[in-house]
């Protein structure tokens, strides 16, 4: 109980703090709103059957930026908590009998309803360029992304409380998270290209889960696609959180 | 009764290449009420202390009970029971966020120690009467000033009434007027609320104004301990500067009269002036002057000076405490031991 309870708390701080400066979320959504208007069009050119079927190309287009979304928004959480060390407030959290767990658990908290409120903006704006999905599609795609926003915030901030610098956290997190993103076929299928690259891009988790939207999109809920994009999503937001976690709950950091 | 009992308290930290043991074995005992000062140069084992005391750096040996709950075996009883100041200089600061208000910092914090909304708010208004920052309470911590900032900070040591303090540094980086500001309303936490105060400084005047007793440590281990008046009579010795009249004759014939003197352990005279080392100059320097006088050695001048704690310092570690750099940022101190921030990690 005492855990929720920190948890909530540490979560209205950060919440009162982000709405304190706002510019950071409209920031954080200008990008994929900028590839939904500048590329999107151009995926619409492209022959329907590289698209999965159906024809729409923003179905396609669409559960790639809510990934991308994710990806960005939770990778570059741990900046904050860089600053947050450096002003000692972390330190201040860990000497009061307040859950460790929860300095991070609160922060992850805030950064998943973020994202959801980011996610239905760029929704919305792709409905507004043409995007037809069913609502069941695109509740289950939100609920893909909070599993990714979960897992990636969390190992976002102990990494950023292990490097305690932004100059070797910035490079690190790019290093990560650009190839990532290549791999996983956000912006063009993957079946475009050759053996090799197929094969590389197996390795990216969230390509399964990209698939995994993908086909609900279309309206696809039952088949492997699914069941292999959630257990992906289940079992990284599982392995990332406990990561996580361990170094905010370690005795010393 | 000791609030503080710590026994052979040690942590060793390792990177890569070498082992650093950054503090070897303290021993410390503070007594419920006191005003303790933990002095030392950077990378004598200060700040790791203090962090292993606060439940912040898991020791790697020794025991210690603190605030009556033992460090080690629960350490969130003794989160409950203490407060924490962190230092405002050096690579991290005092722990307040710049993009918060005052009043926010104030209740969150209680909020910290599971105080209910309704005492919060009276706690909050009480510690900003207190520590003047009155009206300040809508104000973004980053618009206060130094003082009024560290004010802040040590209020939220106090939200829940915690027996034991510890104040890093609480004075570093402050101007000369905010600092003697907040030397009283740190006197005051001990006669006001019998709060037992636990802080380190790099101020030998601080610890002078300040505390009952004083922990020198050096190397990893503590050096010295005493009140500020026992450490002074310890290491140094008064000094006792003399002009006699006469010449060089006369002050010959003092230098062989006093250097016969029991309480006299040293004697050197350079340029007419005679400069004798004496325990207990204050009541050493009668006696001395009436054998002067039956020997009718005229003085042209006499001065007696008490050895300051910075002389202390300087014996024991072979360090002066004004040559250590404020910013803990710095490198690592001169005996090749990593500075305090180093063995932060």
């Amino acid at each position: 109980m005492n855990f929720i309870r920190d948890t909530l708390l540490v979560f209205r701080r950060q919440e009162r703090l982000a709405l304190r400066q706002p510019a950071w979320v409209i920031i954080g959504l200008t990008q994929p709103i900028l590839y939904l208007a500048l590329f999107g069009p151009l995926l619409k050119g492209l022959p329907g059957a590289s698209l999965g079927g159906g024809g729409n190309a923003y179905r396609f287009f669409v559960p790639g930026l809510l990934i991308q979304l994710a990806l960005f928004g939770s990778t570059f959480v741990g900046f904050a908590i860089i600053s947050d060390w450096r002003s000692g407030v972390i330190e201040r959290f860990r000497v009061t009998p307040v859950s460790r767990l929860a300095i991070m658990a609160g922060r992850v908290l805030r950064d998943v309803v973020t994202l959801v409120v980011q996610a239905a903006v760029l929704v919305l704006v792709g409905v507004a360029f043409g995007l037809r999905a069913p609502l069941p599609a695109v509740l289950i795609g939100f609920v893909f992304i909070m599993f990714v926003a979960i897992g990636l915030a969390s190992v976002s901030y102990a990494t950023g409380l292990v490097v305690k610098s932004e100059d070797a956290f910035a490079p690190l997190i790019n290093t990560v998270v650009v190839p990532l993103l290549l791999l996983s076929g956000i912006f063009l299928p993957l079946t475009l290209g050759p053996g090799w690259l197929q094969g590389i891009a197996r390795v990216s988790p969230f390509r399964y889960i990209i698939d995994a939207m993908r086909e609900a999109y279309l309206g696809h809920y039952f088949n492997t696609i699914m069941v292999e994009g959630i257990a992906v999503a289940v079992g990284m937001a599982v392995v990332f959180l406990w990561l996580g976690s361990r170094v905010f709950v370690q005795e010393n950091a | 009764m000791a609030i503080i009992e710590a026994r052979g308290l040690a942590r060793t930290f390792k990177s890569r290449k070498r082992t650093v043991e950054a503090v070897r074995g303290v021993d410390l005992t503070v007594h419920d009420g006191e005003i303790v000062g933990f002095l030392g140069p950077n990378g004598a084992g200060k700040t790791t202390t203090l962090r292993m005391l606060t439940t912040l750096l898991r020791p790697t040996a020794g025991t210690a009970t603190v605030a009556g709950a033992d460090l080690l075996a629960n350490p969130l009883d003794v989160r409950k029971k203490i407060g924490y100041v962190p230092q405002a200089i050096g690579e991290t600061m005092g722990g307040t966020d710049p993009s918060c208000l005052v009043i926010e910092e104030l209740l969150d914090q209680a909020a910290l120690y599971r105080i209910g909304a309704g005492e919060a708010r009276q706690r909050a208004e009480l510690l900003a009467g207190q520590l003047e920052l009155t009206g300040l309470e809508q104000r973004l911590v980053k618009t206060l000033s130094g003082g009024q900032r560290r004010r802040l900070e040590i209020a939220l040591g106090l939200v829940h009434r915690p027996p034991l303090v510890f104040l890093d540094e609480p004075t570093t980086g402050l101007d000369p007027q905010s600092r003697s500001n907040l030397w009283e309303h740190i006197a005051s936490l001990r006669s006001d609320l019998g709060t037992t105060v636990f802080l380190t400084t790099h101020y030998l005047e601080e610890a002078d104004v300040l505390c009952d007793r004083v922990f020198i440590i050096d190397h990893g281990v503590i050096a010295a301990e005493g009140t500020p008046d026992q450490l002074k009579r310890r290491i140094s010795g008064d000094v006792v500067t003399l002009r006699v009249a006469g010449g060089d004759h006369g002050t010959d014939v003092a230098r062989k009269l006093l250097a016969d003197q029991a309480v006299v352990r040293e004697v050197s005279a350079a340029d007419g002036t005679l400069k004798l080392t004496v325990e207990r100059g204050e009541q050493a320097l009668p006696a001395l002057l009436r054998v002067l006088d039956a020997a009718d050695v005229t003085l042209e001048s006499i001065n007696l000076s008490r050895p300051t704690l910075d002389d202390v310092f300087l014996t024991l570690t072979g360090r002066s405490l004004r040559d250590a750099p404020v910013n803990h940022a710095a490198g690592p101190g001169a005996s090749g031991v990593p500075a305090d921030a180093t063995a932060k990690e």
